[in-house]
């Protein structure tokens, strides 16, 4: 039978604040084992947590940039369970009054948009981490290290709006460019920064009653997610196939087979008995505070994109490259400003730019040494016509390099442009006389034999002749 | 009755508490009894009045995002039943 795969997904992204939801500890990544711990994260009784309010500004944040309406009436629950991981025996989340509610974000998949649910984001806080340590005297005992512990998280919940493993990576990857884009997460999937469930199931193709799901858990990479989808779409096919019954659990990708596997062991604990947390007081968002985050959202990429392409004249390409991040807006928009020629600085910032910074180990634009300024005061050399294009490429390297402005590299290497028609004419004939038989050929009517002058002119001017004097020349030569 | 036996052990379970027959009786008493008393709530007319989820009346007790230090590790697993360097040590989890 034909079947049509239904996918929901569950995004945990870890907030960027500088201390923990309910107590003040660091939430720097890969500090030492349980140096990043207090009585309130540890769980120890007494101990009482307080809410950091960046948090709940955070989460504001991530509700107006995916349209949701923000809850103003917020009430944290105790959702009890018992792992080693989590000290208190319950996790601190929302349940029924998540922050952000009825949201949705708009993907494209093969040139059609289409719209995605989130049904809500909801604030809570991360368990410690589980960690198979090599210990010798351990064994088989696991390692628990608490500095994870009480992390901010928000958890976006998508509607099952998404019909296939395409959808589902488009989604996922707008996602991660807006919760980067508002500086709420770093995004960083390895570390877990960026955490995905992936709720599949199938259904017969023309049916509109879902099938029994499976919740995928584990997946740190688009690319995993993919191939974790496409696993379980084939698993439970095969199940419904044979007339059997795909089972409501969770199950994990193993990344090394590209497979996922039953959890069982985790089963029977899905009886959470949520209740408010006594601890903490509801919080209370008032109008004014949802319009100040208001005012405060930077440019999202897809008003960006759509920017660039009517107000800068971009084609789509260069839009979507350039909104990609928001670091890389920022250069370019601050380079344009000063040297208003998009397209020109569009082909710079994607072309020399991104590849001295790939070639440089991929560094940060944010780190790139030569600044949308000095960019800009090379892209004026070379509209003035003091440096040629080619030249204006070995002056970007060496920019990069020692970080000096180009005005001052054009001069100390003696690279201003040979304009001056005498000067071009004497290399113009010298390669001519040097060469006649090719100047044979291109009578003879070989007329690609041109590209081959035009390069020896260049060669001998070293990059420095202007390369519209020497065409010019090399015509008026060659057809006397 | 209000809850029943197999209720109570359902619960303890999840409470990861273990109960002897006798206590499974005594408790499955004792719970339906407050359970009973506490449904005399039920008498009064609630409509249109939100659910209390808190005793105090006060809200948006807020801290502000600045690190006010850790206890150290030391401090952390001193009274871990077992430890292996810097971490806790327990049992075996299954995955």
């Amino acid at each position: 039978m034909k079947y049509q795969v239904v996918i929901g997904l569950e995004v945990h992204t870890q907030l960027t604040t500088n201390t923990k939801i309910f107590c003040g500890c660091s939430t720097k990544f890969g500090s030492e084992p349980n140096s990043q711990t207090c009585p309130v994260c540890l769980g120890f009784p007494g101990a009482l947590p307080v809410l950091n309010r960046q948090v709940v500004e955070y989460a504001i944040r991530a509700g107006l940039a995916t349209n949701c309406s923000i809850t103003q009436r917020n009430v944290f629950a105790r959702k009890n369970y018992f792992y080693p991981d989590l000290p208190k025996g319950y996790q601190i989340s929302q349940f029924d009054l998540p922050i952000c509610q009825h949201g949705h974000l708009d993907i494209e998949v093969e040139g059609e948009t289409k719209r995605i649910g989130i049904t809500r984001i909801h604030m809570e806080e991360d368990a410690g981490k589980l960690v198979h340590a090599d210990i010798s005297e351990v064994g088989d005992d696991s390692c628990v290290d608490l500095n994870r512990a009480c992390t901010p998280l928000l958890e976006i919940v998508s509607e099952p709006d998404m019909r296939s493993p395409d959808e589902a990576i488009a989604y996922l990857k707008k996602l991660h460019q807006i919760v980067m884009y508002l500086g709420i997460c770093d995004g960083n999937l390895e570390e877990g920064s960026f955490r995905c469930d992936a709720n599949v199931s199938l259904m017969p193709v023309g049916s509109t009653v879902f099938g029994t799901r499976a919740e995928l858990k584990n997946i740190n990479s688009f690319k995993f997610i993919k191939q974790a989808i496409e696993y379980e779409i084939e698993r439970q096919a095969e199940i419904l196939d044979d007339g059997g019954k795909v089972i409501q659990e969770t199950r994990l990708f193993d990344p090394n087979t590209g497979t996922t596997r039953s959890m069982r062991g985790k089963e029977e604990a899905h009886d959470y008995r949520y209740f408010p947390d006594p601890d903490l007081v509801p919080v209370l968002i008032a109008d004014q505070w949802i319009e100040d985050v208001r005012a405060e959202l930077p440019e999202l990429p897809e008003a960006k994109r759509a920017r660039y392409v009517t107000e800068l004249g971009l084609p789509e390409y260069d839009a979507e490259v350039l909104a990609s991040s928001r670091e890389l807006a920022q250069y370019y928009e601050e380079t344009v400003a000063l040297f208003p020629q998009a397209k020109i600085v569009s082909n710079w910032v994607m072309g020399e730019v991104a590849r001295a910074l790939n070639d440089d180990n991929n560094r940060s634009i944010t780190d790139c040494p030569v600044t949308p300024a000095l960019l800009a005061d090379l892209l004026k050399l070379m509209e003035k016509g003091t440096i040629s294009g080619k030249i204006a490429k070995t002056v970007f390297d060496e920019m990069y390099k020692t970080g000096k402005a180009p005005e001052r590299i054009v001069e100390e290497k003696g690279l201003v442009q040979v304009s001056d028609t005498g000067a071009i004419e004497a290399m113009v004939d010298e390669v001519l006389n040097n060469n006649p038989g090719q100047v044979e050929q291109y009578r003879g009517g070989k007329e690609t034999v041109f590209g081959f002058f035009v390069g020896q002119v260049m060669r001998a001017s070293k990059g420095k002749a202007n390369p519209a004097v020497v065409n010019e020349l090399l015509l008026k030569k060659l057809k006397a | 009755m209000k809850i029943t036996r197999a209720e109570v052990e359902h619960v303890a379970r999840l409470a990861r508490l273990e109960l002897t027959d006798a206590e499974l009786d005594t408790f499955t008493g004792q719970m339906d009894g407050i359970l009973a008393y506490v449904e005399k709530l039920n008498a009064l007319d609630t409509d249109g009045i939100v659910p209390t989820s808190h005793a105090v009346p006060m809200e948006n007790a807020f801290r502000a995002d600045e690190p006010t230090g850790s206890i150290g590790v030391e401090n952390a697993l001193a009274n871990a039943p077992q430890r292996a360097e810097s971490f806790f040590r327990v049992p075996k989890v299954i995955e």
